[in-house]
């Protein structure tokens, strides 16, 4: 019997539910736990064009699906997160982190079907009719991940994003990757439909440019980038089509702290409906 | 291939008098070579075409495609904005060229008439007056010959073509009886097609094949024989109406077809792949298979045309960015 040969994993981008290689062919090598290195694609601007694509023509089927749905899909995400720990754990992310990243998921997972109730409602108006108010989900959303906490970080920019019906492109971080490719394995199998959720690994000045000056995109989630030059230029981009921006969040911020309703309420666009009253 | 089409040359006229003469050059037409084929199309398919030749065959293709909406769901006023659509397809961009043509049903023809060629007098619209260079020249195409399957009698197909022509039709895309051609009925295709090219009168005539309801890529060439030799002035793929729509091999076939004929006749006769063509990359593809199947002749909005309606707005997404470095959304572009 000879010795078993490893096998050998390389880390590939997550666009439209599948694992793609960069169209570019490229790879770079990051540091994988203790003393091993691995190989992640290096997404080129045409990795983040085609997953605009999946995320648009994820959008109306995802936003269209009942909260409850939507819910049930997060929760079920954070039982198979929940599953992976020892593999996260594995790739240097400390216990305590996934368990906060499950915990975080379990929460948002339970506000799909409780937002519409906190930012919506009936309003009073001076005249016969019965005014209301629903959010309805934004749309396409360009995040950048926060470098550190790794997991604790991206979990916590995905999911405010996704539990309102949104569709996110996610430029993972450039140093960290391979928790953002392994999350992607984890709602890969969630059950969340292909295009919801797509990651890009790579540098920053590459894929989210091309992401920020994107007609197709409407908001832009700035939270990992740590140049304040790069920030001010993708906004500057964002303008062009009036995307919301989320400005980047400072790097001592605590992400174990509450997060509070923000992040999922500065991605929604508010609908009105005017009913006339009868009798 | 040629040899046998230059043999043939003499009585290429005489072929369509008589059926045995003609199944005779049709089944003598050497059998495509299937694999070969498929795989020169998709050969052809990988060539790389970037920044100023991309935007040349951004626009070239924009000048080919012959905006279409062939719904049940049409109403004048969505053929009308189509047509204008046609004169001008972005709005913000006054360097971008018309459409090739606009194709609509025939009773839908006045409505596109009225916006293309001004009402009734000739003057020309506001809108159509201020188009870019060349307004005027949007070709009005109508389908006729009881589109898409082409199961009525003949006299019903000629009015169908009179009256299309009648309503101010330039051309006429024609479905070929496939009935009679599967069953072997090559005369009574023939005959059907020479009398709709005369219901025509001046307007042009494009026959289509409705390649998906062939079979086989033999069948595709004999048909394109068939139409060329009974006067057709294009050879159109498909109606749309079919899953099995133009694919890259299938124009292989035809354009070589219509190669071997110009060689043997001398006569120019145009192609169209139609249906299934939605992106750019897929316009470029079929660009640079005729360039390396017939050359340059053929790149020409006279010559080849695409039957397509979703393709347009990519293409001028493709166009958008290509000036503006940024990625287009398609918000910014009409639905129909």
């Amino acid at each position: 019997m000879s010795e078993r040969v490893a096998v050998r994993k390389t880390y590939k981008l997550y666009i439209g539910g599948k694992f793609p290689r960069s169209e570019s062919g490229r790879s770079y090598l990051v540091q994988s736990g203790e003393n091993s290195t691995a190989n992640v694609a290096l997404a080129s601007r045409k990795d983040a064009r085609d997953a605009v694509v999946a995320a648009r023509a994820a959008g109306s089927g995802w936003a269209g699906a009942t909260a409850y749905n939507r819910g049930q899909i997060l929760y079920r995400a954070a039982e198979m997160l929940e599953g992976r720990r020892e593999q996260f754990v594995a790739l240097g992310i400390t216990g305590d982190e996934v368990d906060a990243a499950t915990d975080r998921w379990v929460w948002y997972a339970g506000w799909s079907d409780k937002l519409p109730q906190v930012r919506g409602g009936v309003n009073p108006v001076a005249g016969p009719y019965l005014n209301l108010s629903t959010p309805e989900p934004t749309g396409v959303v360009a995040v950048v991940a926060p470098a550190a906490p790794a997991l604790l970080g991206l979990v916590s920019v995905i999911a405010p994003a996704i539990v309102s019906g949104n569709t996110v492109v996610v430029a993972a971080s450039p140093t960290d990757p391979l928790a953002a490719v392994t999350l992607a394995e984890v709602l890969a199998t969630a059950d969340l439909p292909a295009g919801v959720v797509n990651i890009l690994t790579g540098r920053l000045q590459e894929t989210v440019p091309s992401l920020a000056g994107h007609r197709d995109v409407n908001a832009l989630d700035l939270a990992g980038v740590a140049d304040a030059e790069l920030a001010t230029g993708l906004e500057v981009k964002a303008a062009e089509n009036l995307k919301r921006v989320l400005r980047p969040v400072p790097t001592n911020h605590d992400w174990y702290a509450d997060p509070g309703l923000a992040r999922m309420t500065a991605l929604l666009e508010t609908k009105t409906v005017w009913h006339p009253k009868g009798g | 291939m040629t040899a046998t089409a230059m043999s043939a040359r003499s009585d290429l006229t005489e072929l369509g008098r008589s059926e045995t003469a003609l199944r005779a050059f049709l089944h003598g037409l050497p059998g495509v070579d299937q694999v070969g084929a498929q795989q020169r199309a998709a050969q052809l398919g990988t060539r790389s075409i970037k920044t100023t030749a991309k935007a040349w065959a951004i626009d070239l293709a924009i000048r080919m495609v012959d905006l279409t909406t062939l719904e049940g769901a049409d109403t004048p006023g969505r053929v009308r904005a189509l047509a204008a659509k046609a004169l001008r397809p972005d709005p913000a961009d006054p360097s971008c060229p018309h459409v090739g043509a606009v194709c609509v049903y025939p009773s839908m023809v006045p409505y596109v008439a009225e916006v293309l060629r001004g009402p009734a007098s000739g003057a020309g619209p506001a809108g159509a007056a201020a188009a870019p260079a060349g307004a005027g020249v949007v070709h009005l195409a109508s389908v006729a010959t009881a589109f898409p399957a082409g199961q009525a009698p003949l006299e019903i197909k000629l009015a169908d073509t009179r009256a299309a022509v009648a309503a101010g039709a330039d051309e006429i895309d024609m479905v070929i009886n496939r009935s009679a051609f599967l069953t072997g009925r090559y005369q009574e295709v023939y005959d059907e097609i020479v009398a709709v090219r005369e219901a025509c009168g001046p307007a042009h005539l494009k026959v289509i094949l409705e390649t998906g309801e062939l079979s086989t890529y033999d069948n595709v060439r004999r048909a394109s024989w068939l139409a060329m030799l009974a006067g057709a002035d294009f050879i159109k793929t498909s109606t749309g109406k079919v899953p099995a729509a133009a694919t890259p091999p299938v124009t292989l076939v035809m354009l070589e077809a219509v190669r071997d004929f110009r060689a043997a006749t001398g006569r120019q006769v145009g192609v169209k792949p139609a249906g299934g063509i939605k992106t750019t990359k897929d316009a470029i593809k079929y660009l640079v298979l005729v360039n390396e199947t017939v050359g340059a002749d053929w790149l020409d909005p006279d010559w080849f045309r695409f039957g397509a309606s979703s393709l347009l707005n990519d293409l001028l997404m493709q166009r958008t960015k290509l000036t503006t470095g940024d990625y287009a959304g398609p918000d910014y572009f009409t639905r129909d």
